[in-house]
């Protein structure tokens, strides 16, 4: 084990896949010769040379579109979007590109590329620079799409990514770039579509996605102040989603808490929601409590942009209207 | 002269040129009796850009096109049956059924493959030639695009990278002069597309789009000069859309006249002209009579094919434990 910070896996995972496999290779806004502006792949291109690790023009619509025909051509691209709130300008190539083509040309391709990018509240950028889009992709079928809330995650999942055959869109949060946390060293992989158990509780599960983990878990510790055990579930993977693991802690505790960090009308916590319903309805003690965020543009002055975002104050309240 | 086709592959595009034009008259037969499903976007009179553009690549060149794509489906090798079988929705379809006439694709061919979203063809090249170049191959990338799509965004975002990165792209602007129902003089001030190469730093030239032999000596210079690794071209081809946007149109806005003036100006009569000096008329007429009986014999034994079965797919929707 190694205490690293989640840029610093992340940093790690591109590495030792860029050293394992020749035909990965990088490209998006800044990420060369600067390194990414979240620093993501810093030292990159010193060590694989300019060919493998690109910096771009400021177009994204292009962008995504040849990540998507590179990796149905022999090589495995890695692209970083800046920010999430820039996804809208990915969505042709994501959605009547990349997810048609492996169904609709019957298998005759593949698309092993993956598009990382980091959303989320919290830290005064604006509307334009701190929204979860995660639902634009998620709702799309033959997209993966992974958030890992923690270093070892984020490691083990981007290595993941990178490895498989098809499409992954790859949800970072800016706000855990510099979270701390041990990671294991050498060839650590997470399967994609497992959720992991943050937190074990037997009274309410919370079930929560990238930073919004940290904010369950935070609500967990109140929680138990108060004779209250919350399990938390870091579902890491939106699609696929792990159905399995959900509806074990919802028969263990009888109480669900969704929260995701996107907007709640129509947002992950919906998905979550109904699945609940449909699969462990007769385990159900009261309604699933949903979160998210308020709908509305995300503002930017403290506590304007604090009282729109999901937390752990939040979340512990809910978690409560769920036992009463 | 280099970059000359020899007789025999003048004789294949003019074999090829006919296959086309049987098959939009065959389709447009289907499609009155009610035997195809949705539009269909026929090509005659612009037989000589798909043809003659794709004349001089290997099979393992990859090609983008369009919603209008069959010449070039037809060029690049595509079999007569297997495309007809797609559009009739049939299990022996290249994709099994599942991709229409709009969005064909053979992977073994390199068309990668017709695209219904104008534009989208145009980074998928440019993807395609990064992958290429990646791989260190002297292979080329082709977009078959028209003048509606040279107006988009990604044409332009495109156009920047491949020149900036050198890329072994070539890009072949189908002028047919109609977006839809629109005038390219109503979408764009200049009348030349081609000159728009010069401000992207590429070479840009004009040809006649009806003549197979302009087309491909004009599209054969800049396929060496990508494979020598030396960048992209734009070629632009000047050809005119006689057949309506689609099956669906109810037409009204082109000229009878200007209809009539490019009749005259047909692809497979000027071909014709030029052959006959070459050789006997007999040798042109049983080229002729071969490829209609070709495509009619496609027609008959694609209707008589089965259709395919629905099942789900696992990498559209990798979900755990749902039942469909």
């Amino acid at each position: 084990m190694t205490m690293q910070r989640y840029a610093e896996a992340l940093n790690s995972a591109l590495r030792e896949e860029m050293a394992r496999d020749d035909t990965v290779w990088l490209f998006g806004e800044d990420v060369s010769t600067y390194g990414g502006v979240f620093k993501v792949s810093k030292g990159l291109r010193d060590e694989f040379g300019p060919e493998r690790v690109l910096d771009t023009p400021i177009s994204e619509q292009t962008l995504t579109a040849m990540a998507v025909t590179a990796a149905m051509t022999g090589t495995r691209p890695v692209l970083e979007i800046m920010y999430a709130d820039f996804m809208p300008l990915t969505l042709d190539a994501l959605v009547n590109q990349a997810s048609i083509y492996e169904y609709i040309w019957a298998d005759q391709v593949q698309m092993p590329f993956v598009l990382r990018t980091q959303g989320g509240g919290g830290a005064g950028a604006g509307a334009q620079h701190s929204k979860s889009l995660d639902v634009l992709v998620a709702h799309v079928p033959g997209i993966k799409v992974v958030a890992p809330a923690t270093p070892a995650d984020a490691k083990g999942l981007l290595k993941a990514a990178i490895r498989d055959p098809h499409p992954v869109v790859f949800l970072e949060h800016k706000l855990l770039y510099n979270s701390r946390d041990e990671v294991p060293d050498g060839d650590h992989l997470c399967e994609i579509g497992k959720a992991r158990t943050a937190r074990e509780g037997s009274d309410v599960s919370i079930f929560a996605t990238s930073k919004m983990v940290h904010d369950a878990l935070k609500a967990a510790t109140e929680l138990e102040a108060d004779g209250i055990s919350a399990e938390v579930i870091d579902l890491r993977t939106l699609r696929p989603l792990d159905n399995t693991a959900i509806v074990q802690s919802v028969k263990k505790t009888n109480h669900a808490v969704v929260v995701n960090e996107g907007w709640r009308f129509c947002g992950f916590g919906a998905e979550l929601s109904a699945t609940i319903m449909e699969q462990a309805f007769d385990d159900l003690d009261a309604p699933v409590e949903r979160l998210g965020t308020f709908d509305m543009p995300i503002p930017y002055s403290e506590p304007l942009e604090t009282s729109v975002l999901p937390d752990a104050e939040k979340i512990a309240a809910a978690a409560r209207r769920a036992l009463r | 002269m280099k970059n000359s086709p020899s007789l025999d592959d003048q004789l294949e595009m003019y074999r090829k040129m006919v296959l086309v034009r049987q098959l939009e008259e065959s389709l447009g037969e289907l499609h009155k009796q009610g035997k195809t499903r949705g539009p269909i976007h026929r090509c005659d009179g612009q037989e000589a850009v798909g043809v003659g553009a794709t004349a001089m690549l290997s099979s393992d060149d990859y090609v983008t096109s369009t919603h209008r794509g069959h010449a070039h489906y037809v060029g690049k090798g595509l079999d007569i049956h297997k495309i007809v079988a797609e559009i009739l929705g049939r299990e022996t379809g290249y994709c099994k059924g599942r991709a229409g006439h709009m969005i064909v694709a053979s992977a073994e061919h390199g068309l990668l493959g017709g695209n219904a979203i104008v534009g989208a063809c145009i980074p998928a090249a440019v993807g395609m030639a990064q992958s290429l170049k990646l791989l260190k191959s002297d292979r080329v990338a082709m977009c078959v695009f028209g003048d509606g799509s040279a107006q988009t965004g990604i044409c332009h975002e495109s156009m920047n990278i491949a020149a900036l990165w050198k890329l072994p792209v070539i890009f072949v602007l189908e002028h047919n002069e109609y977006g839809l129902t629109v005038h390219s003089d109503e979408q764009s001030a200049i009348k030349d597309l081609y000159k728009r190469a010069e401000a992207y730093g590429m070479p840009g030239k004009k040809v006649d789009g009806n003549d197979m032999l302009a087309v491909y000596e004009s599209v054969a210079t800049s396929v060496d000069r990508a494979r020598r690794g030396e960048g992209p071209s734009l070629i632009e081809a000047k050809t005119y859309r006689r057949a309506g946007f689609s099956t669906s149109d109810m037409g009204g806005y082109q000229s009878e006249e200007k209809i009539a003036l490019w009749e005259k100006k047909d692809p497979i009569t000027i071909a014709v002209k030029k052959l006959k000096k070459l050789v006997e008329p007999t040798t042109l007429r049983d080229i002729e009579e071969l490829a209609i009986q070709h495509v009619k014999d496609a027609v008959d034994q694609a209707l008589a094919d089965p259709y395919p079965t629905f099942e789900p797919h696992a990498a559209s929707n990798p979900y755990r434990g749902v039942v469909l």
